[in-house]
């Protein structure tokens, strides 16, 4: 990965430092999102019901039960090895369960007769690690799915790539390919490639951790974007100041379980099981 | 060593009543390279479909992609090529192994089928390792945004991977440019079954030999040379 210095990031207005701050606009203001309307109403946007995952004889997932209203950015936090990512994976079902359902939007994952690509495709997903395609240029990671999962022609993706680059401030980009960009500026990419869907939802998983420090600001300003939208987001993540700044709810989770399911204020304030308060004062020291 | 040196022996008329000893050396050659061509259709396809079974989470292609591959690569091309052509015909109805062994140009088909079928087993094996490189979130993201399992093949992992094991696919071609000589035992008058019989003929054993090994070296720099324009034409902006 190579890392281009970035201009300050966009919580304030974009710096002017020469050739970069033209090349990286910073965030633009407008929307992020235009939700496709959800078709379902009255029940919650994402239901987890009781899911229990075994990797062999390992228990990994243990009876994990929240829900995710529409609208609602819900955090999900806990130690390394928790099953926090197993557990934001099961949603678009990436990751096999056994027991237990999950309803997004009204369809169950685990059903056979569930079109799975095309529930995907309505969930938006952002990874650890980018994973951007790395032969494809910037809009091409943009429009691909468009194009062959819905059906959108060339030009009308290319349209809504280049319309979410711009965004998220990288459109003078759209022709260079992923490993020409900086890590926060591939995570900003993969966050409108996701957005480039129309999700009704977005799953972060750990968005910021394999980012240099300096780059954590400018992906989280497009996440708070994202949340004031209205976005329906479920969030895996150490960054406590982004819970405290836009999420509606705290999901503390241990060894597979779900200890502490919260709203915001309540978490910080006073979390209710020890593990939590432990984990907390682990994570706030610094 | 008493040896009668005689370069001039690739001018002379060859035993066959047509051409020189040099044309007869050429004739070689564009069988080697037609049978080496076509035998790579096969072995790049077949190998890419078998290399790719052996990655889907299906158990049972799995199972299919692996047999394949044991046992394709586990026989010597040698004894695959007398099995392809002397016992695969008796072991069809009468008719249509009779109607095989009179084909005109019998060990030519028999060739290409025999490399083909050998060289995709290790094919097979350079597409698997090339998609076992790719990162795992690589196939996640291609699912997570709504990818069907074909197409996250076609769009997302195969370009990767084949840029990749490009190299190693590159030695694999040579390979398979060289094992055709294994087919002069079926009969097919390659560059190897040519350079043989104007040593036979003339008693020219160095003259043919060497002439083979250049031709040989000549054609393998030209693929080698092909191979790193092709390597430079799909490199990916941004990487190494």
């Amino acid at each position: 990965m190579t890392s281009t210095p970035m201009p300050a990031p966009g919580s304030g207005a974009p710096v002017a430092t020469g050739s970069e701050a033209i090349e990286d606009q910073g965030l633009q203001k407008g929307p992020l999102v235009t939700p496709s309307p959800a078709t379902a109403t009255g029940v919650p946007m994402i239901a987890i019901d009781g899911i229990s995952k075994w990797y062999g004889s390992f228990q990994v997932l243990t009876n994990c039960t929240t829900q995710v209203a529409k609208g609602e950015v819900v955090v999900v936090c806990g130690p390394s090895g928790s099953g926090k990512s197993t557990l934001i994976k099961c949603v678009n079902a990436l990751e096999p369960f056994q027991e237990g359902q999950i309803t997004v939007d009204g369809t169950r994952v685990k059903d056979r007769a569930t079109n799975l690509p095309k529930l995907r495709s309505r969930v938006g997903m952002v990874f650890q690690h980018f994973e951007l395609f790395p032969h494809l240029s910037i809009i091409d990671n943009l429009s691909l799915a468009q194009r062959k999962v819905l059906g959108r022609s060339a030009e009308d993706a290319g349209k809504r790539g280049r319309d979410l680059l711009a965004r998220v401030g990288l459109s003078a980009h759209a022709d260079k390919y992923p490993g020409q960009l900086s890590g926060g500026q591939q995570q900003r990419v993969a966050i409108a490639r996701a957005l480039a869907m129309n999700p009704i939802v977005m799953l972060f998983d750990e968005p910021t951790s394999a980012l240099d420090p300096e780059m954590v600001g400018e992906v989280l300003d497009v996440m708070v974007e994202l949340a004031r939208d209205g976005m329906t987001m479920m969030v895996v993540t150490h960054e406590m100041g982004f819970a405290r700044k836009v999420a509606d709810r705290v999901i503390f989770m241990d060894k597979g379980e779900i200890v502490e399911d919260a709203r915001k204020d309540d978490f910080f304030g006073q979390p209710r099981s020890e593990r939590a308060q432990h984990f907390l004062s682990k994570i706030l020291q610094h | 060593m008493n040896y009668n040196w005689n370069w001039s022996i690739f001018f002379e008329p060859s035993p066959e009543g047509v051409g020189t000893y040099a044309d007869m050396l050429l004739s070689g050659l564009v069988w080697t390279i037609a049978t080496a061509l076509s035998s790579w259709v096969i072995a790049f396809c077949l190998g890419s479909v078998v290399g790719v079974m052996r990655t889907l989470p299906s158990k049972a292609a799995q199972a299919i992609g692996t047999a394949y591959v044991e046992l394709f690569r586990n026989i010597p091309l040698l004894v695959q090529m007398f099995l392809w052509y002397f016992v695969a015909p008796e072991l069809l109805p009468e008719k249509l192994g009779s109607a095989i062994k009179q084909l005109p140009n019998a060990p030519f088909y028999t060739a290409v089928v025999c490399l083909g079928l050998f060289t995709a087993a290790r094919v097979a094996e350079q597409v698997r390792a090339g998609i076992l490189a790719l990162p795992r979130g690589q196939r996640m993201a291609a699912t997570a945004l709504g990818l069907t399992v074909a197409q996250s093949y076609r769009y997302v992992l195969l370009p990767n991977a084949y840029r990749i094991i490009l190299p190693p696919l590159t030695s694999e071609f040579l390979n398979n440019l060289k094992n055709t000589s294994v087919a002069l035992t079926i009969g097919l008058l390659e560059l190897t079954a040519r350079a043989r019989a104007m040593q036979e003929f003339s008693f020219q054993v160095f003259e043919a030999f060497t002439a083979a090994t250049v031709l040989y070296i000549a054609i393998n720099l030209v693929v080698i040379v092909a191979a790193t324009l092709l390597e430079r034409a799909v490199a990916v902006p941004g990487t190494r």
